[in-house]
Order: structure tokens, then sequence, then C-alpha cells
């Protein structure tokens, strides 16, 4: 089973108590109800799904409950690293991909 | 003539004894979902009489009332006197929410040598003392339901789950107690 470090919990827990909650640091635009209908279109529902480093939400739902940021490779599943809400999006540079 | 209800717990008459392990409902017990920031953690700890834990995966305990970390701002607290929990934080002024939910979850006492073992049938995190120490409470999962899991000592713990799931959840530690 994958270890999910929770950066709330401060601890790897099993996979099996988090979900998945998308792609990270996409932000709503502020005027959002002035944007055209394909600036709308790109922020809504185009998302990146790149072979390799993604940057992803995910929610220890059956745990503290908290959403959280995780960088995860999608070639191998290996989670490079969390961290919360609201901490910047990491410098890929400074990733172990080990 | 007039019929009088009877009160039945989710699990009445159910209890099953093996080999190291016996399964025991627990008595009703008084509980309140507590969610609350920082700032009015101690004001609530005084009205609790209980210093609410701020550690991930802990609990604090003292005589019938316990107040167990779920989360960095929500706490589950149980009383097994059945105090009216919601009415004590009702004087407390600082922002919280309470939500009593005595009702919503039933408890179910898994105890004996083998105790780790049969939780370990359906819960998937590290239950070993070194990992999951006595005093430790967290919210996980035993099959496919959500329960809240908190060890009171060495060879036992308390399962909270909903009383809806509680049959399910039953059911699964008995069948893991059966298999030697
Ligand atoms: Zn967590």
């Amino acid at each position: 089973m994958l270890l999910i470090h929770c950066p709330y919990c401060e601890e790897e827990r099993p996979e099996l108590e988090f979900r998945h909650a998308g792609e990270a640091h996409i932000a709503r635009p502020e005027n959002i109800a002035e944007i055209a209908d394909e600036a709308f279109q790109r922020y809504f529902f185009i998302r990146a799904n790149p072979k390799g480093v993604t940057f992803e939400r995910w929610r220890h739902i059956h745990g503290c409950g908290r959403f959280f940021n995780a960088a995860r490779d999608t070639v191998s599943d290996r989670f490079l690293m969390t961290y919360r809400v609201g901490e910047p999006k990491p410098d890929l540079r400074k990733i172990d991909r080990k | 003539m007039a019929e009088i209800a009877r009160r039945m717990s989710a699990l009445e008459g159910r209890a099953y004894e093996g080999p190291g392990i016996a399964l025991t409902p627990d008595p009703p017990a008084s509980r309140l979902s507590l969610r609350a920031p920082e700032a009015s953690l101690s004001a609530l700890s005084k009205a609790l009489g209980l210093t609410l834990p701020d550690k991930p995966k802990t609990a604090a305990a003292d005589g019938s009332r316990a107040a167990l970390w779920l989360g960095p701002d929500e706490w589950l607290v149980i009383d097994e006197e059945c105090a009216d929990l919601a009415a004590l934080c009702a004087s407390v002024s600082a922002l919280h929410s309470a939500v009593d939910i005595s009702h919503r979850n039933t408890a179910i006492l898994v105890t004996g040598e083998r105790a780790e073992d049969v939780l370990g049938a359906g819960c998937p995190q590290d239950l070993s003392p070194t990992r999951f120490p006595v005093g430790a409470a967290s919210r996980t999962v035993f099959g496919k339901a959500e329960i809240v899991l908190w060890r009171i000592g060495e060879e036992a713990f308390r399962i909270e789950c909903w009383r809806s799931f509680s049959d399910y959840v039953f059911s699964l530690l008995e069948k893991a107690a059966r298999e030697a």
C-alpha cells in the first residue's frame, strides 16, 4: 500500500485514508463574471495532465480532514513531497526525484 | 393500553469472546463534535475541564471524559457518564462550533492480546505500540467504514463509529476474531 505523508498529521498514513482532489495551484480569476468564455474554459476545464511531475490537491478525508498539496510523479506514482495549503509551489529543481 | 417504547442500542445483545480477544459494545455515552480555532482552546478547555490536545494523533482523558484530536481544529469529546457537553460549551463566548453527536456514534471495545491483529484485519494504519502508543487516537478506516480509533491500553482499543455502520464494523471484527 502507498504511504502518503500528511503535512497536518505530520506522518505517513495509508493511501486508503486519502482522496485525490484535482490539480493544485489553480487560481480562480477575480473578475470571473467579466472574462471571455475561452478564458473561463481554460480556467475551468483545461488541466496540464503531464507525464512526469504533477502538482495535485489531496484530502486526508478519513484522517484530519485537511486538504493539502502534493508533488507526484505520474510515471512512477511516487509522491515526491507534500506541503500545506498556502505554501508556495515548490521549485521542481530542488525536489529529490529518486 | 399505552405501549412504552424501549430505547435499544445499535449493537444490542452483540458481544464476542474468543481466545485472546473480546469485542464488547460500550454503554451509551455523550459525545461532542467540537470545532474551534487555536484562540478559543483555553476557554473551551476550561469549560470542559480538560485540556484539548493540540498534537496530531493524541487524546486527553480525565475520569469519565476524554477529548480526541481529529484534525487541526477538530476534536471528538466523549463523556461516559453522559454529561451534557454541549451545555458546558454554551457558556463559552469564544468562537467555536459544538454539535451533540451522542446518538450518531456508538462504541466497541476491542480488548485482549490479539486486539492489534484483529483490528489489523480492517485498519490499514500501523498499530504497533511504537507508532500507535497507549493514548493515541485517530480517525481512520476499518474495512469500508470510517472509524475513530483510540488506544486506551496496551491491549485495549475503543472504536467509535457511526451507529449505521456499527453492524458492519462489528461483523467484520467478529469475523477477524474468529480467524485465530
Ligand atoms: Zn492528516
